[in-house]
């Protein structure tokens, strides 16, 4: 029990943190869940339903076209067309139907409806209908169309993320999205980790000046770079004859970007080291890069890891960096990239978004659960020391 | 498929080990220029001292290069180009700032920040501390926590798709499939196309950052909560606080650091937030904050350095406060160590 924990262990008031927090919970939770369920639901399903029914069925309405006069029997003075408005479809069953789109659900399933001119129409639960006449159907009639409402099981389906992975473009920005981010997460490791040991144990003049330089550079807005950046790129472009927007030129703005921050999060660690070890490597004779490839590196490993979880995160999820200096062709757009496009083009299509959303933040997601006590500890050395 | 993987996997493999050789293969040549093992003894304590002297360069070399050329250099060549025109060729003063005052898109993205800034950092903190407070007094804090914090994982585009999913409005007779509508009418309200109700709609897209963010603030406040000592609070108890009085005269304001840590966190956050409106709205219906209109000059018309400079600048300007604060912390700290 922590400190503030102590004090309401009984009562009331201990009953309504459980019931706030539990609410919570559920608050934060349901947005992402909505996504989840919705990508695995079918596409004509979606439309028709909230997600939130998907566990206890649908409903939907349509519309089918009854027998056609060649397969008619008399029964007496009447004549009577059968068949099935599920033909082929298994655990679905007719609630109502109706002659008129208007009201496509007039009727109770299994009641017997007047359809006027001396038809009737009786349509039951399971699908199976009798369609009658007092009289002959005359052969050129054409087959009548009527509306049912079909209620549906709970119905699941993986269709949605084959599409997307296959036709949207999603799957090869997939590779592109990780083509960018692990360079672009192992890359500034090692250069801040080099950094900050010579920060952190190294004399030399102009230290304290760096340092300051560091930590005021950890707020300099992003946009701030942008335009001279791209001046800068074009004209190494042209130089080398090369594109502007490369793999390479994207993971070096993702490892300046995350380099302030870097550098501060592993200095902070790498000062506290037991001063010691370090000295008494140094008097046994070994060099500041033995010291740091051999010693500081494996020691070190908890802060490398929390800020590694971070680069990641933000690299993966970064929008801005990768329109800028990646381009929005479809050869290089990463997953946020193309997610964003098909917000555009296929607004409405819920079936691609939601499956193509899941794809864009499922590897975040593994990484963060897997990983979440470095991500902490990552936080909490940045921010609240000295708060 | 399998030939993008092949050579992506290729690149990344060159690209770190370019890296590595870097720093492996600079050191080396450092020592053997500088040799210390033979010779006489003066030649080799000369060495030793050049050696001292290159060798941090050479470690904060390619760090000290990317800080230069990537933040140091664009603020002062955007500073620069903020006086050009559109092309950044011709100089034409104070001429873009002037602009930028009468503009009304502009004046509108100040106002939309403000607001932005009002609400999102106080939220934020304000959900993070009352969280922290009930979870850690709780069995099962920590799963709340985590789901709390679950969303910190999620790109702002992947949290705009699911929230778009939630305020999506169908017009006629449909049925509402977006939850928010869906419970609007279940109340007996009208169902509305949220995000197209100007001044409001601001509102509902913080919604999403407030849902990103106060997990961050949640877990930063709730480590200093575990910083305060059991005695203050015990003493507080017996003396007959109730816990709202322990909650705002005990634990608020020993905190405090730790608040204002979260709070400057998320003011510079929401004054670079781009992802969310530019995938909810892309600024329409009012919605348009500094840095979607920034981008947005960028490459308006064929793009207009001078302009989009001068909003980059505005940005950098607002949070210059923020960044002398940071650096004083930090000094503060170095010296106390």
């Amino acid at each position: 029990m922590t400190a503030v924990g102590s004090y309401f262990k009984i009562g009331p008031a201990r009953l309504f943190v459980h019931a706030a927090v539990l609410l919570i919970v559920i608050v934060w939770l349901i947005p992402t869940l909505g996504i989840f369920v919705s990508a695995l639901r079918d596409k004509d399903q979606i439309v028709v339903s909230g997600w939130w029914t998907a566990f206890v069925g649908s409903t939907q309405t349509v519309a089918v076209r009854l027998g056609t006069p060649d397969q008619q029997q008399q029964e007496g003075a009447t004549y009577v067309i059968t068949g099935n408005v599920l033909e082929g479809q298994t655990g679905r069953s007719v609630k109502a139907f109706g002659n008129r789109v208007q009201q496509p659900a007039a009727f109770e399933a299994g009641q017997t409806a007047d359809l006027g001119d001396g038809e009737s129409l009786q349509i039951n639960s399971d699908g199976s209908y009798r369609y009658m006449k007092n009289a002959a159907f005359s052969p050129d009639e054409r087959p009548r169309r009527i509306y049912a409402s079909v209620s549906a099981p709970p119905e699941f389906t993986l269709q949605n993320y084959k599409t997307v992975l296959t036709g949207e473009g999603i799957g090869q920005s997939f590779i592109n999205s990780l083509t960018v981010t692990i360079p672009a997460t192992i890359i500034p490791i090692l250069i801040a980790a080099f950094a900050a040991y010579a920060l952190s144990w190294m004399e030399f003049p102009g230290r304290a000046l760096l340092i300051a330089l560091v930590v005021g550079l950890i707020v300099v807005p992003l946009q701030m770079s942008l335009i001279p950046l791209l001046r800068l790129y074009n004209e190494i472009g042209n130089l080398l004859g090369q594109p502007s927007k490369t793999y390479p030129g994207i993971w070096l703005a993702h490892t300046a970007f995350g380099m302030p921050l870097a550098i501060y999060l592993l200095r902070a660690y790498i000062a506290g080291l037991p001063k010691e070890i370090i000295e008494s490597a140094r008097v046994d004779g070994a060099t500041d890069f033995e010291i740091f490839t051999r010693i500081v590196l494996p020691l070190s490993f908890p802060a490398l890891a929390s800020f590694a979880i971070f680069q990641f995160l933000w690299v993966w999820n970064d929008l801005l960096v990768a329109m800028v200096f990646l381009g929005t062709d479809k050869d290089h757009l990463v997953l946020t990239g193309s997610l964003n496009a098909l917000l555009g083009s296929r607004g409405g299509n819920w079936e691609i978004l939601t499956a193509s959303a899941f794809v864009t933040i499922i590897v975040p997601l593994l990484v963060f659960f897997g990983l979440q006590r470095y991500l902490v500890r990552g936080l909490l050395a940045g921010s609240v020391k000295g708060g | 498929m399998l030939l993008q993987i092949v050579s992506a996997l290729g690149v990344v493999v060159v690209a770190v080990l370019a890296c590595s050789a870097y720093f492996y293969f600079s050191n080396k040549i450092l020592d053997l220029a500088l040799p210390v093992k033979d010779g006489d003894i003066r030649a080799a304590s000369r060495n030793l001292n050049r050696r001292a002297l290159v060798r941090p360069w050479l470690f904060v070399g390619p760090a000290l290069f990317l800080l230069v050329v990537y933040l140091v250099y664009p603020v002062v060549a955007t500073f620069i180009l903020s006086f050009y025109d559109r092309a950044g060729e011709q100089f034409v003063g104070v001429a873009n700032y002037q602009w930028a005052l009468g503009d009304r898109e502009f004046r509108q993205s100040i106002f939309n920040n403000i607001l932005w800034l009002a609400v999102v950092p106080a939220a934020c903190t304000f959900f993070g501390l009352v969280i922290a407070v009930m979870t850690d007094r709780i069995w099962w804090g920590n799963i709340a926590k985590s789901i709390v914090f679950m969303p910190m994982a999620i790109s702002f585009v992947g949290a705009s798709v699911i929230w778009k999913f939630i305020y999506e409005y169908r017009g006629g007779n449909d049925v509402q499939i977006g939850l928010l509508n869906a419970i609007v009418q279940t109340f007996g309200g009208t169902p509305e196309v949220w995000i197209s109700v100007p001044f409001w709609n601001n509102f509902f897209l913080m919604v999403i950052l407030i849902w990103i963010q106060t997990g961050f603030a949640m877990v930063i406040l709730s480590a200093a909560l575990r910083g305060i000592p059991e005695e203050t609070i015990e003493a507080a108890v017996i003396d007959g606080a109730n816990g709202w009085q322990i909650f705002w005269r005990i634990m608020v304001p020993q905190v405090w650091g730790s608040i204002a840590v979260v709070w400057t966190t998320i003011t510079i956050l929401v004054l670079k937030v781009f992802d969310i409106v530019l995938t909810m709205t892309n600024g329409q219906w009012q919605s348009m904050v500094l840095a979607n209109l920034m981008f947005n000059w960028l490459f308006r018309g064929g793009g207009d350095s001078g302009r989009s400079a001068v909003i980059a600048i505005i940005i950098m300007l607002a949070v210059t406060p923020i960044m002398v604060w940071n650096v004083r912390r930090a000094n503060r700290e170095l010296k106390g160590h």
